[in-house]
């Protein structure tokens, strides 16, 4: 095992005199001071966010416009903080994603409790809920700070969707010789 | 019926308190909203003029009951409230709770998992002893280290940004693997930061190291020797500022640390000065330890691929298959399953030894998790390093001790 000693060694008469510490000071200040700003002018100037970023969670749609969070819940459970609410609702009448068959007819996310963890995001079996970039949340009131069904609707906007899970399982079904419900 | 404890022979005792406390003896608070107490600590102290009769640490102010907390969420849920306990190494802290309870279900990472922790454990040592220097520096008031350690920090917590998706609250691992894998380049740009950062961290100890107004504050300020050191349960640089070479990632190395090269860097005195070195030699070695292993990055999988019934299969298939769609569920309703046992394991975190002790009785929720914080038990030596240093002193130990009270309380 290699344990080293640090080293203390006694100050020079030149280091007691304070001299040397105050112009070497200097210099590492000066160098500083016409080096590169390393500081952001923030509400003007914005931070670069990188790929993957836990901003506010929001509600995503598929890019045919479809809803697809199916109101499973697990989210809901997940959420360490209990930020999320769900009610559940029935997609009914026949418009073309009536085969998903539920959907939420609310859905609340409390960013007062929030806590931005992504769990929901990494347990949601639909790619439902993303947390995206948004980062700066401000309100008047605590029911403001509560995102409804829509804003969280409006935040999220639309992502890419790689699997069209519900238009295949559609396209099965009706391509299969069991009639389907 | 209690059980009588004796301590033993060479074990430090507590300082009798002052039996008559006389009007030539001065009561006062320090804390709990003190900016010198990191936090909110509060000390009790009880003066004689200038010079500290009796401190008494009062903590608690930041207490949240994580520990009971535990006991009501699966084993993963719990991971952002890990976060929450020393939030200067978020990183680290998530480190030692997920091997923790790997080791009770007694499941071994691959090497690729295990490089990752070691990578972000080291980043997560530099920055909080970048934080720690600086707020050392400032409490005795040398104000310009502050904002030197601070500007390297940002360039880390861009990192953590890039690997996590949060620059504090990072919650990265899972039991039996980590939310992501480490996203491409990344490893390069750790390479990058540890290339500049060396010449930076040079320069910012050269403005403290030889600074006679920093030794006049910090040398024989605050001294610990051995024997109290290990009798009042110091760990970290703490303890190894007090000359007592102990580091658990070489004594009982976990997540591959045997593979690496590095030095314990201990003092000689045990005073405020000998511990601040030992956290500026203590970040060279990181960056050593960084340095291998990224150099060897193992490839192959992130996560235990076997365990089945601890780890959620990736997204996609739960997207496509019906059967990983299931095991999904189970996974977050029920929580990753764990054989009833008991396991204790302790990280060397930045601040010390972190522990975490973990009762399962089975299934995907705790019995009983206790966490050992280093901080708490770093604070508990200070009634006796306190008494009879100045009143200015005991700001220069606060800052040589560097606690976090959200660890310390929980
Ligand atoms: S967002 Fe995802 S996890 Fe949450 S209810 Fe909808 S489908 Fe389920
Ligand atoms: S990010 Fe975490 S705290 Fe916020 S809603 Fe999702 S699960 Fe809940």
């Amino acid at each position: 095992m290699s344990v080293i000693q640090v080293q203390r060694k006694p100050l020079t008469f030149a280091e007691r005199t304070y001299l040397p510490q105050v112009f070497g000071g200097l210099m590492i200040t000066l160098r500083h001071f016409f080096g590169r700003r390393v500081t952001l002018e923030y509400p003007e100037q914005r931070p670069e966010i990188a790929p993957g970023y836990r901003g506010v969670p929001t509600l995503v749609k598929d890019p045919n416009g479809r809803e697809k969070c199916v109101s499973c819940q697990l989210c809901e459970f997940v959420c360490p903080p209990k930020a999320i609410r769900i009610t559940p609702g029935e997609i009914s009448g026949d418009g073309p994603s009536a085969h998903v068959e539920k959907a939420p007819r609310e859905f609340e996310i409390n960013m007062l409790r929030c806590i931005y963890c992504g769990l929901c995001q990494e347990v949601c079996p639909e790619e439902a809920i993303f947390l995206q970039n948004v980062y700066s949340v401000s309100g008047y009131s605590r029911d403001e700070l509560v995102n409804d069904k829509e804003k969280l609707y409006q935040l999220g906007g639309t992502l890419p969707d790689r699997h069209f899970k519900w238009d295949k399982k559609q396209a099965a079904a009706s391509a299969s010789p069991i009639a389907h419900p | 019926m209690a059980t009588e404890y004796t301590f033993p022979e060479n074990a430090a005792k507590a300082p009798a308190a002052a039996p008559d406390f006389g009007p030539e003896r001065m009561s006062i608070s320090m804390g709990p909203s003190h900016p010198s107490t990191h936090g909110v600590l509060r000390l009790q102290l009880e003066l004689d003029g200038e010079v500290v009769t009796k401190a008494d640490p009062v903590v608690g102010y930041l207490h949240r009951g994580d520990e009971k907390i535990a006991e009501n969420m699966t084993y993963n849920q719990f991971v952002p409230y890990t976060d929450r306990l020393d939030y200067l190494a978020p990183l680290a802290n998530n480190v030692a709770y997920a091997i923790a309870v790997e080791r009770l279900a007694g499941l071994e990472m691959p090497p690729r998992c295990q490089a990752t922790r070691v990578v972000i454990s080291e980043l997560a040592r530099i920055s909080s002893h970048l934080m720690g220097l600086g707020a050392f520096g400032i409490d005795v008031g040398a104000w310009t280290v502050f904002l030197y350690t601070f500007t390297e920090r940002e360039k880390l917590y861009r990192l953590f940004e890039e690997l996590t998706g949060a620059r504090f609250t990072t919650s990265y691992t899972r039991i039996g693997g980590a939310a992501r894998d480490v996203p491409d380049g990344w490893l390069d740009r750790v390479g990058a930061f540890c290339d500049q950062f060396l010449p930076i961290l040079e320069e910012t100890l050269a403005l403290l190291t030889r600074n006679r107004i920093f030794i006049d504050r910090t040398a024989d300020i605050g001294v610990i020797n051995k024997e109290d050191a290990i009798a009042y349960g110091l760990t970290g640089p703490n303890l190894r500022g007090c000359g007592v070479p102990l580091d658990l990632r070489k004594d009982r190395p976990y997540s591959g640390y045997e593979q690496y090269e590095f030095d314990v860097p201990v003092g000689s005195k045990g005073d405020s000065f000998d511990r601040y070195l030992c956290r500026g030699e203590e970040m060279r070695q990181s960056v050593r330890i960084i340095r291998q292993a990224i150099k060897n990055f193992p490839g192959g999988a992130w996560y235990a691929e076997d365990a089945k019934r601890i780890f959620a299969p990736p997204k996609d298939k739960i997207l496509t298959s019906m059967e990983e769609l299931i095991q999904n569920f189970m996974l977050v309703t029920e929580g990753p399953q764990m054989p009833p046992g008991e396991v204790y394991f302790e990280a060397e975190n930045p601040k010390g030894a972190l522990g975490f002790f973990v009762v399962s009785k089975g299934g995907g929720v705790p019995w009983r998790l206790k966490i050992r914080s280093p901080s708490f038990c770093n604070l508990s030596i200070l009634p006796k390093v306190c008494v009879g240093a100045m009143l200015t002193d005991i700001v220069a130990i606060l800052g040589s001790f560097d606690f976090v009270m959200g660890e310390c309380d929980r």
